[in-house]
């Protein structure tokens, strides 16, 4: 989109400079080190070793690892489970319907974006944790832990990419107006036909968007699951963790490894995202 | 063109219209109970019990906490350096988002990918990614473990995004028109850069600013494996809760928690105000 | 002359939206470069502005070549159709803008604001920002920013487009008013053949990137140079060879005027003063519009069906269906 204007069209040695500048800036801050990642990831680990996909097949191979891995799925996957449940209807609520302090609570929804993830971690300890917390006395003694367990790494992921459904799904809702829905109540449909077949379509975008951004969030999240989880190698040790674990440990090479994965996983995170926007808008 | 996947744009507050449109139901007056309860159980107990750990020994306690010599540096480190980054995010931000929208070069794209890039990875990746190539293995023979200007790099490649990305929709979003009154009322380029396109960005680089510094001050996993942790030297806030923590200080924990919720919700209140000034000025 | 334009043209790609335009603007008129959407009418307005290079040929301003000087030398004042208001400065400061550039003394500019402010009748908001302005108000601020710094020429691109009827009917008995008060070199771009027909001194008629023809409105509307002149300034018939204006038409209920054509009335319609008639004209495929007044109606005593004999008035403008030249 190439601007027609003439006063915009116009290039100067500024436009230039500036244009060097933006390249040079993103190549050494970002650029630059993405590519240095992605040598040590096929690179040998010693001088005389086998380098390549086939030892960064291996060092991803190993049990701890695939532990690692499994585990990082399955709490991205609960997390993202719940976060959309609750996204779609809260959304709905904030958007659609009144009650005292809707607005208080709109505010509050977005609130977990901006806590750290140490401090997000550190809440659920307070709450949660046998010893420490508020209700863990009360939890343990039903049986039920929060913290050390994947209900717990599943409640961290799911604190921190709570807003992200919510943040795609209330401007597509007070965009499209309830028009449509007050029209298919007119014409006789209930509060679950009204939302399968005139609401969720319109969502339906939005919603994947949501679920992509949350699940790329979830996968990645470190702080949080750090403080809630055990962390050592089969007892929680999510993805993240392990890399952290395993470059302290001077495990380079499959921390790189397994950075890689993540790396790709979020790309690939990008790439759907700019498809469904551009799916979206046609 | 602005496909971004964590869109640091504001809250999805929605907007001001008095109320919702239609009466809570008995259904949806049971979604909203379970909604509540919900959040209640994952973000709103866990966040009070922070606040009351840090209440827990009175407000002296509180203030000896973050008044300990090396809590202090460890704050005042963090504020330092969260403000050195936003500064020159601001400008380095707004030069970027000019450069995107406003010139045209091949490749261009691939660099609007790339901004999105340190939003979409793992902070500890991030971290990991910026070791790559400024560790202690690298190819530069700069190794940033343990300085200050290793926080101030991750910190700057982690907020990257927020000033790009709100300051860029804006930029699309300007009337030609109005450049072009500019110029026919004999303003230079320079001019109407500085009085007429500038003042129109600054609700936007106060915007992205704000969510980028709230980032900085929180930012935790990307400093994990850069920051040494040395006393007085590179320890940040969140790295101090999980020092506290791990010394089984939940108060200590709690007390930077605290000061850390607070300038989050700051920020939330700032962002606030600046769209509604946005809005009324129409 | 004021401005003086030998040779303009303008394509973007295959289109062409300018071919060879030819036209000297004397000092002090107002004139209107009337047109429908797309003819070439504002590219031309940009391109006196500067705001768009032209391919070819020279324009001069003030005896001045400015063919190659960029829109900030050419001391030109624009009006945009979408006011192009600075949103985050108040009015006054607005105003101010092209007098701050020119770095004149504060109590110079100041005066001048005030000044300007009184023309168009904003004092009273001068320390408003834009956003608490209506439509027309913005519209009036635009031109007291560009009246400011005292341009050799004025140029309005649609001023009036984005205003409702009511609003746009006021601001252009406003302009003319204030044209007359003024004496600025003015053009203004519109669409609108009333607006033209009211306003201007001249008229500069531009389609598909030509000039039609440049006249006074009353020499466009009695002699257009064609058929697409005509069609563009009002309602436009067919009568027998000709090509005439529906009020242009006797309408008699004898067959007494020789050369009348004999007819029925199809429909009449009646919209408040005046009466629309649709006769279908024996020896004719389309039938003829004609329109009177309802006094005039009501006297001939007209109904469906009645027979009517229509002839051109003494004096009518009328163009030969197939000709180009004027009648």
């Amino acid at each position: 989109m190439a601007d027609t204007r003439q006063i915009r069209a116009r290039k100067g040695p500024v436009t230039y400079l500036l244009r060097a500048f933006v390249i040079a800036y993103l190549a050494v801050l970002v650029i630059w080190p993405l590519f240095e990642v992605a040598q040590q990831t096929f690179a040998p680990a010693d001088v005389g070793d086998e380098g390549g996909v086939g030892a960064f097949w291996e060092r991803l191979s190993d049990p701890s690892v695939t532990y690692a891995f499994n585990l990082t799925v399955t709490v991205a996957f609960w997390a993202v489970l719940i976060n959309t449940l609750f996204g779609v209807g809260i959304s709905l609520l904030l958007v659609r319907y009144q009650f005292p302090g809707r607005r208080i609570l709109s505010v509050l929804v977005d609130l977990p974006m901006s806590v750290s993830p140490v401090v997000v971690g550190l809440a659920l300890v307070l709450a949660y944790s046998t010893g420490k917390g508020w209700f863990g006395e009360a939890l343990a003694s039903v049986g039920f832990y929060v913290i050390g367990t994947t209900p717990g790494l599943i409640m961290a992921t799911a604190f921190v990419s709570l807003p992200l459904v919510i943040r795609e799904i209330v401007p597509v809702l007070e965009e499209i107006g309830a028009d449509a829905e007050m029209a298919a109540h007119s014409l006789g449909a209930n509060g679950w036909q009204t939302f399968r077949r005139i609401t969720l379509p319109s969502i339906k975008w939005a919603v994947v968007y949501g679920v992509v951004l949350s699940m790329a969030r979830s996968l990645g999240e470190f702080g949080a699951v750090k403080i809630v989880s055990p962390g050592a190698e089969f007892r929680g040790e999510t993805a993240t963790l392990l890399i952290q674990n395993r470059y302290t440990n001077y495990e380079e090479p499959t921390a790189y490894a397994a950075a890689f994965v993540l790396v790709l996983a979020s790309v690939l995170a990008l790439v759907v995202v700019s498809l469904i926007r551009k799916e979206d808008h046609s | 063109m602005t496909d971004t996947l964590v869109a640091p744009s504001g809250p999805a507050r929605t907007t001001s219209r008095p109320g919702g449109l239609f009466r809570l139901t008995p259904t949806s007056g049971v979604g909203l109970g379970v909604a509540l309860v919900w959040f209640s159980v994952l973000v709103l107990l866990p966040l009070a019990a922070v606040v009351g750990a840090a209440a827990d020994g009175g407000f002296d306690r509180f203030w000896s906490t973050l008044a300990d010599a090396q809590t202090f540096a460890a704050l005042r480190l963090t504020v330092v350096e969260a403000l050195l980054v936003t500064a020159v995010n601001a400008v380095i931000g707004t030069i970027v988002a000019w450069v995107l929208v406003r010139d045209q070069f091949p490749g261009k794209r691939i660099l609007d990918v790339v901004i999105d890039i340190p939003f979409a990875l793992p902070t500890i990746v991030a971290g990991l990614v910026l070791l790559s190539l400024w560790g202690p293995e690298s190819p530069m023979g700069i190794n940033i473990v343990n300085t200050r200007q290793g926080i101030f790099l991750a910190l700057l490649f982690v907020t990257l995004p927020f000033v790009v990305r709100t300051v860029q929709p804006v930029l699309i979003e300007l009337d030609a028109d109005v450049e072009e009154a500019a110029a026919s009322l004999g303003a230079s380029r320079v001019t109407t850069f500085r009085r007429i396109i500038l003042p129109s960005l600054v609700p936007a680089i106060a915007a992205g600013s704000s969510l980028g510094f709230a980032r900085a001050i929180s930012e935790f996993g990307s400093l994990v494996l850069i920051s040494g942790n040395t006393p007085y030297e590179t320890e940040v806030a969140s790295l101090k809760i999980l020092k506290f923590l791990e010394g089984d200080n939940q108060a200590g924990a709690a007390a930077v928690a605290v000061l850390l919720l607070v300038v989050a919700i700051v920020t939330i209140v700032i962002l606030d105000l600046i769209s509604r000034r946005v809005a009324r000025r129409g | 002359m004021s401005i003086e334009v030998r040779g303009v043209g303008k394509r973007y790609g295959d289109f062409i939206a300018l071919d060879d335009i030819n036209v000297s603007l004397p000092t002090g008129q107002l004139t209107a470069l009337l047109g429908p959407s797309g003819g070439g009418k504002s590219t031309l307005l940009r391109i006196i502005a500067g705001l768009e290079s032209t391919d070819g040929g020279s324009v001069e301003i003030e005896g001045v070549d400015a063919t190659k000087l960029p829109p900030q030398k050419r001391n030109v004042g624009f009006v945009f159709q979408h006011y192009a208001v600075f949103k985050h400065m108040t009015v006054a400061k607005n105003v101010a803008f092209g007098l701050e550039i020119r770095k004149r003394p504060k109590a110079e500019v100041k005066a001048k604001v005030a000044e300007l402010l009184e023309l168009v009748h904003l004092s009273q908001f001068a320390h408003r920002l834009p956003s608490q302005l209506s439509g027309g108000q913005r519209q009036r601020l635009a031109l007291a920013r560009a009246l400011a710094v005292e341009p050799s020429v004025l140029l309005l691109d649609e001023p009036f487009g984005a205003l409702d009827a009511k609003v746009r009917k006021e601001l252009r008995d406003w302009l003319r008013r204030l044209h007359d008060e003024v004496h600025v070199t003015t053009v203004f771009v519109t669409h609108d053949q009333e607006e033209a027909l009211e306003v201007a001194d001249e008229i500069v008629v531009i389609n598909e990137g030509r000039i039609e023809q440049i006249g006074s409105p009353d020499e466009l509307y009695d002699e257009p140079a064609n058929d697409f002149v005509m069609g563009f300034l009002g309602a436009v018939t067919r009568l027998g060879p000709l090509r005439l204006r529906p009020h242009d038409i006797e309408v008699a209920v004898t067959p007494g005027v020789p050369g009348s054509s004999a007819g029925v009335v199809l429909r009449a319609l009646r919209v408040g003063f005046e009466v629309r008639l649709t006769v279908d004209v024996e020896g004719q495929e389309e039938p003829v519009l004609v329109v009177l007044s309802r006094t005039h109606a009501r006297a001939l005593d007209l109904e469906l069906g009645s027979r009517v004999w229509l002839s051109p008035t003494t004096g009518a403008t009328a163009v030969p269906v197939l000709g180009v030249a004027s009648a």
